[in-house]
């Protein structure tokens, strides 16, 4: 469903990917790990469409289509989700209207009826439920003043409600306790239906315990230097990244090379 | 959200939806003003001598005057003896009824949505229409008596009430107030009239709606609130005007008096025509608004929503004169394409332990230049007043323009003045956010919009506040992307 082939994208004219190569099969869950710096979030805002990244080279090929020739909004309607590193907070926008629209403008896009006020809360609320996240989050103001576990069990919410063909994790692990992990696995592992696919970016080898990946990739200096399955995760938690400085180098080596 | 959508795509299909022009014979004085003119208007009103007396001593204050040029909007100059000064529909006769009411200027309301029908009645508002400068129907006028309200044109209030007119006319705005206030003096034909007699919290929320119609005449109303001691009443303000290429004038005054434990609530929305793309046409909205609380622990709370006319220049104040009283402004003014504002409030305190609390919300959108101005001023005896100012702009775009000038003047030492100020854009990240979501990004700035007014629409009455929210929309379309 998603192949990436040789993306290269820069920020202010620095390269931070330097030519990743990856394909998500229907129901794969891939797991990119790797140390700060490593390309990692780029690669989820590449996917995005954030304007802000340049990409200089490659191609992304999403359900057939050129995914880096659609418009923000049109990635997101037809399927593409990521779940925000850092949400963005909108004072004075309540969070059940900013869902509301968001499902609704799915719901168009499929052609299906738009939902009102009152049927979007009842079927917010039984999502809430199943991720037993606190209700009073739908009449707060769109992540304004949530902390940072609050702000990613909220991603998680507008991931469970939007139901995404490829969703897409960076870090929603970091700065979260025991409890908000599980309730990310859970939403992730409830969408789990064998048909979509997940990317999920994380520093940390322990939400790879509770959403268990088919592929494990590590990046480091913008490229995937080593891919394996779920033992590639416990590997690098117990050796650290110390050994990748030589992988980047080899890698650094054959781009002087070429 | 289905709503908003639904009202944009509506609209984008449109240019101005309420720029029509009715077909109604008026009754027009030539071009030009002078005493003859002025004593015309007063014949016309079949007006008692001390009426026209004070509009002829408002007319030779005003021929002293220049008009003033400080503020920070540009416009070519007014020619004053180009304006016709009196424009009424001839009525047949004496209208008993709604029934009554020229079929034409009721078709005209129903496309303004003017809810003068009986189902208004039941939502519990009572409307005096204002066409043009003469108010043709009015509304629960005697549900209203019964209680001791009287809430009719000022016209007709100087003949039924003219002790009331005689004693409140000019008491908190006099003639010699400002050029724009002598004038209106001089030469208003109507507006509204309001007292609310001692201790009666009015039942109902009363608003009028004002429009511009004839072509080439300055509308100047007057519109005159009284809340006697310990009474209270909401009173909302709606505008639209039909689209033309000539400039038009607006030049109305409010005033508002209330007596001790009085409160008066006044809501504008305004969305006069704003001049085209390029800034041709469109309204210039040149208003002097303020309140007197007079008595103690009496209360004044402006609230306006300004999206419309080319040029906005009004500051509704507050005098706090009772000790105790409060004053409150609640503002938010958008300027898009070609549109100039220069807006804010004065609050002056005079009595002890006086409050005032000032939320200005500006957005600025296109080639749109804002200014917000704003006077807080603690006089020698005010002693424990305080004011809090919070005023805050938004941009949208790179060619807009915000600007704040704060003056606090004080002169008691145990008074208290806080002023806070912001001004942001709309992140690129927020955006991004919301796109992310599917949600486009017009929609996406309507409602940040939304929420960057909230403080301000929640002050407004329910059925206003979702106008309010429309308008928004609308004035924001292709502001962005």
């Amino acid at each position: 469903m998603l192949k990436i082939e040789n993306l290269h994208a820069a920020i202010d004219g620095k390269p931070i990917l330097k030519g990743i190569d990856l394909e998500i099969r229907p129901g794969e869950v891939h797991a990119i790990m790797g140390p700060n710096g490593s390309g990692k979030s780029t690669l989820s805002q590449v996917l995005a469409g954030n304007e802000e990244y340049e990409v200089t080279a490659g191609r992304v090929i999403y359900k057939g289509r050129d995914l880096l020739e659609m418009p923000v909004e049109e990635r997101a309607l037809e399927g593409v989700f990521l779940a925000f590193q850092y949400p963005v907070e909108i004072p004075g926008f309540a969070n059940a209207e900013f869902l509301r629209a968001a499902v609704n403008a799915h719901r168009k896009h499929r052609g299906e009826p738009e939902l009102d006020a009152f049927d979007f809360s009842r079927f917010a609320r039984e999502k809430i439920e199943q991720l037993e996240l606190d209700p009073k989050l739908l009449t707060r103001a769109l992540n304004a003043g949530f902390s940072g576990g609050e702000k990613k069990r909220n991603e998680c919410l507008q991931m469970t409600l939007l139901e995404p063909s490829l969703a897409i994790l960076d870090e929603t692990d970091s700065g979260l306790d025991i409890d908000a992990l599980q309730i990310v696995a859970k939403g992730v592992n409830s969408l789990r239906d064998g048909q979509r696919g997940f990317l999920v970016i994380t520093h940390y080898q322990r939400l790879l315990d509770h959403i268990v990946p088919d592929v494990v990739h590590v990046l480091a200096d913008g490229r995937i230097v080593r891919t394996g399955g779920k033992e590639l995760a416990r590997e690098l938690e117990e050796k650290g990244y110390g050994w990748l400085d030589e992988a980047v180098a080899a890698g650094a080596d054959k781009e002087g090379r070429a | 959200m289905s709503d908003e959508k639904q009202l944009l795509d509506d609209l984008s299909r449109q240019k101005y939806k309420w720029g029509f022009v009715t077909d109604i014979e008026s009754d027009t004085v030539p071009p030009g003003l002078n005493e003859d003119v002025i004593r015309f208007i007063s014949a016309r009103k079949k007006e008692p001598e001390w009426m026209l007396e004070f509009r002829l001593k408002a007319f030779r204050h005003w021929q002293t005057l220049s008009e003033p040029d400080w503020q920070k909007v540009q416009f070519p100059p007014v020619d004053y003896q180009a304006i016709s000064y009196y424009s009424a529909p001839k009525p047949k006769k004496k209208l008993d009824s709604m029934d009554e009411v020229d079929p034409e200027l009721v078709a005209t309301y129903e496309k303004l949505g003017i809810p003068l029908s009986e189902q208004k009645r039941l939502a519990g508002v009572a409307v005096d229409a204002v066409f043009d400068s003469v108010s043709v129907a009015t509304t629960h006028q005697e549900k209203l008596a019964e209680m001791g309200v009287i809430f009719m044109p000022i016209s007709e209030a100087v003949h039924e009430h003219p002790d009331l007119v005689r004693r409140y006319l000019g008491s908190v705005v006099p003639h010699t107030d400002n050029f724009f206030a002598a004038l209106n003096a001089a030469v208003f034909t109507d507006g509204s009239f309001v007292y609310i007699p001692k201790g009666l919290k009015c039942p109902l929320e009363l608003s009028t709606y004002f429009r511009i119609n004839a072509e080439n005449t300055g509308q100047f109303e007057r519109t005159l609130i009284v809340a006697d001691e310990g009474a209270y009443v909401s009173y909302l303000e709606g505008c639209t005007a039909p689209q033309r290429d000539e400039n038009q004038l607006h030049a109305a005054v409010v005033e508002l008096y209330a007596h001790a434990d009085a409160g008066i609530k006044y809501s504008t929305v305004q969305n006069w025509y704003p001049g085209d793309e390029d800034g041709k046409g469109g309204i210039y909205n040149f208003v002097t608004k303020r309140g007197l609380c007079a008595g103690d622990r009496s209360r004044i709370s402006w609230t306006q929503v300004e999206t419309g006319s080319a040029i906005t220049w009004k500051y509704p104040s507050c005098v706090l004169k009772g000790d105790g009283s409060v004053g409150e402004f609640y503002s938010v003014a958008l300027t898009a394409n070609r549109q100039q504002a220069d807006t804010g409030t004065k609050m002056i305190h005079l009595g002890k332990n006086t409050r005032s609390t000032i939320i200005s919300k500006g957005i600025s959108a296109g080639h749109a230049d804002q200014t917000y101005r704003g006077l807080v001023r603690m006089g020698r005896n005010a002693h424990g007043a305080r004011n809090f100012t919070q005023c805050d702009s938004m941009l949208l775009g790179d060619k807009c323009g915000a600007h704040t000038f704060p003056y606090i003047e004080a002169k008691n030492a145990s008074t208290q003045v806080e002023h806070e100020a912001t001004t942001t854009r709309i992140g690129a990240d927020q955006i991004f956010y919301c796109n992310q979501r599917g949600i486009a990004t017009e929609d996406a700035v309507s409602m940040i919009v939304g929420g960057f007014c909230r403080e301000v629409f929640k002050e407004l009455p329910m059925e206003f506040a979702v106008e309010a929210q429309k308008l928004l929309s609308v004035s924001l379309e292709g502001s962005v992307g």
